[in-house]
């Protein structure tokens, strides 16, 4: 048991950012949108927050900027992908080498700072109560708001018309048009959403996570977020489980270290990458399943005239 | 007022190569916006920006080793665009090119004789093929998306390098820096331009040109891949099925990126680093796209990435910005050129004018 916390922390730890990511993505997909652009937008997200929570020494406020960034990111692939129609793969491709160049461009400054943030001001004034205080302290405000994320993206796709709407958008853009639905504005919503939430998950990975920019922070988990959302048939409950599989894969290697499993680390690393592609083969080798759970206008440009 | 776009009954032939020329422009309108928020004079910041690195002989030998591996790569990739193939692990193609021709240069290099070196160029053909040929597999036998897959190799083989410069390849003299031994003259490419460091491997780039016209334009699997891409059930109708397309376009990829990796550590490199390729793999994306897809087009859009990854280097040290610029060009680039190309299939209507159109029409 003494073994197994530890563990246990890690994997919340590790996971946290694809829960952010992944989710943020799914509602996009839903919808209909395929946003390649996850990892640039994660950077970009990482690189701002880092530099406004150091600046003004507020973590809330660097995850505000994250979003607005990461938002700004995305309404910018919109107005491509969902306004002029233009290939959803290549300006993804696009979003991901643009915002990754525009992070280390950003970020420069920033290289080999330490960010120290006072542990109780994230928590705000819950750290004071009894017990919760605790709770608060132990796990990371981020941690447990993405939990609560979780649940309200649960909800909204399964229980409230809202959700409905976004999810016939994504089944048939066509129909849903025909009923009056604003498909466009719909898609825009999404893919804000999705976006923002891709600015969160790279705010928690520099200010949470590593508490320091570097190149490479990133390393692949908004594309690990992507293949996430197809591992998971495009539904909340398994994307949320699988975040902390992916979690527990990117902690395998630290506990294999210092175990001293005498394997090369850059084998270990190399894990999370692999069970990617693994994890991705499993699920869309049943032909059936995939044709039952992607959104069928998935990556389709919708044409309101068409 | 807003914007609505039109069908154009057919794509507008103009806006095909005016779109590339437009997305140039726009970029260098951004480029000066950002030269002025830096505090630099815009207009001679661009000048010196586009007009430095080439303004010697040295500097054109730059500019030719650098376009040689982006071209390579662009014209393996785009057989595979073309066809709706979706090869994006042309980085990692090209690393465990590099490990491949790497291993033949420290093996039999130092004792070796003239067959080293094309040794090496098939080695890293066949190390790229293979890395390329995994997606492939996954894709056409099990449906998995080969996005993702090549984009996941690319870590994989980064972290495989990582272990060989860090392990097993490290230069025992090289002070403990991440790096192999100096590669021996066997395992080099001759400088082919005297006083630069231009070298035979650019050969392979137009080699390459020439072969990718070929196929594309004037065989029968080109047209197949062709119409692959255009509609994937006119081909399977026409009895060319598409995991055949998966196959020519991820292995042709996957062949060019692994010769590149080659000419880089055969060529200006002259040994083996943990960092081979400053992202060649993902800017051939950029540059396959900018060429149309053409074997002509991206030799000249290999030539302009390769003038701004030059750029990069010369905001850095007369500019004094961080050389990362070259990368938030290239996907400016490529933004403005999605965005022209629009123009191809549409016409821009403002739905006020078009609305009075309607109602006169109606009169």
């Amino acid at each position: 048991m003494s073994q197994f916390l530890p563990i246990l922390l890690a994997t919340l730890i590790a996971g946290t950012p694809l829960v952010y990511a992944a989710l943020g993505e799914l509602i996009t997909e839903r919808a209909g949108v395929l946003n390649m652009g996850v990892e640039g937008m994660m950077v970009t997200g990482a690189v701002v927050a880092f530099a406004v929570a150091l600046t003004t020494g507020n973590l809330w406020l660097g995850v505000l900027a994250a979003m607005v960034a990461a938002g700004i990111l995305s309404l910018l692939f919109s107005v491509l992908a969902i306004t002029f129609r233009a290939n959803q793969v290549a300006v993804g491709l696009a979003m991901t080498i643009f915002g990754t160049s525009l992070g280390s461009y950003l970020g420069k400054p920033f290289v080999g700072m330490a960010l120290v943030l006072d542990p109780s001001q994230a928590a705000g004034g819950f750290a004071q109560l009894p017990l919760v205080g605790l709770i608060f302290s132990a796990i990371h405000p981020l941690v447990w708001l993405s939990w609560i994320l979780f649940a309200a993206v649960w909800y909204f796709l399964s229980r409230t018309r809202a959700g409905l709407a976004l999810r016939a958008v994504g089944e048939s853009p066509t129909s849903a048009h025909a009923i009056g639905y604003p498909v466009v504005r719909i898609r825009y919503l999404a893919t804000l959403f999705g976006g923002a939430m891709a600015g969160v998950a790279g705010a928690y990975m520099s200010t949470v996570y590593a508490s320091l920019w570097t190149e490479g922070l990133i390393a692949g988990r908004g594309w690990i977020a992507v293949a996430l959302v197809v591992f998971a048939t495009w539904r909340p409950e398994r994307c949320f489980a699988g975040a902390y599989l992916f979690g527990g894969a990117t902690m395998a290697q630290l506990f294999a270290q210092s175990a001293g499993i005498g394997v090369p680390s850059e084998l270990m690393s190399a894990l999370p990458y692999l069970a990617t592609i693994v994890v991705l083969v499993l699920i869309s080798r049943d032909a059936a399943l995939m044709r039952l759970s992607v959104p069928a206008s998935l990556g389709k440009p919708f044409d309101p005239q068409g | 007022m807003s914007i609505r776009l039109e069908a154009r009954p057919q794509p507008s032939r103009t806006m095909i190569w005016l779109s590339p020329i437009l997305a140039i422009g726009l970029t260098c309108c951004v480029a000066m916006v950002i030269f002025a928020v830096a505090g630099l004079n815009p207009l001679s910041a661009l000048a010196t920006f586009i007009f430095t690195p080439v303004t010697d002989l040295y500097g054109l030998g730059e500019l030719l080793i650098k376009a040689a591996p982006l071209v390579l790569i662009a014209i393996g990739l785009s057989i595979g665009f073309r066809a709706g193939v979706w090869n994006v692990g042309g980085e990692g193609q090209l690393i465990v090119g590099v490990i491949f021709g790497g291993w033949l240069a420290l093996t039999y290099g130092p004792g070796g004789g003239p067959w080293v070196l094309p040794a090496m160029v098939v080695g890293g053909a066949i190390g790229g093929a293979l890395w390329a040929a995994i997606p492939a597999l996954l894709r056409t036998r099990f449906n998995a998306n080969e996005i993702l897959t090549s984009l996941m190799l690319n870590y994989v083989a980064q972290l495989w390098l990582g272990y060989l410069i860090f392990g097993p390849w490290r230069d025992p003299a090289g002070f403990n820096f991440p790096q192999s031994e100096p590669l021996a003259p066997a395992a080099l490419f001759p400088t082919l331009i005297e006083g630069t460091r231009a070298n035979a491997s650019i050969l392979l780039a137009l080699v390459a040109v020439g072969l990718g016209w070929a196929l594309m334009s004037r065989s029968f699997v080109g047209f197949q891949l062709k119409i692959t891409g255009l509609s994937e059930g006119a081909a399977r109708y026409a009895g060319f099925s598409p995991s055949k397309a998966v196959w020519i376009g991820m292995l042709a990829g996957g062949l060019a990126a692994g010769i590149a990796g080659v000419g880089e550590i055969a060529g200006p490199l002259g040994q083996i680093f943990p960092t081979a390729s400053p992202g060649y793999g993902y800017a051939a994306i950029i540059v396959a796209f900018l060429g149309r897809l053409n074997p002509i087009g991206i030799l000249f859009s290999g030539l302009l990435m390769s003038l701004l990854y030059l750029s990069g280097d010369v905001a850095q040290m007369s500019l004094g910005l961080p050389s990362s610029i070259t990368g938030l060009f290239q996907g400016t680039l490529l933004f403005f050129l999605l965005t022209a190309d629009v123009l191809i299939h549409y016409r821009l209507r403002s739905s006020t004018i078009a609305a009075a159109v309607v109602a006169g029409s109606a009169k």
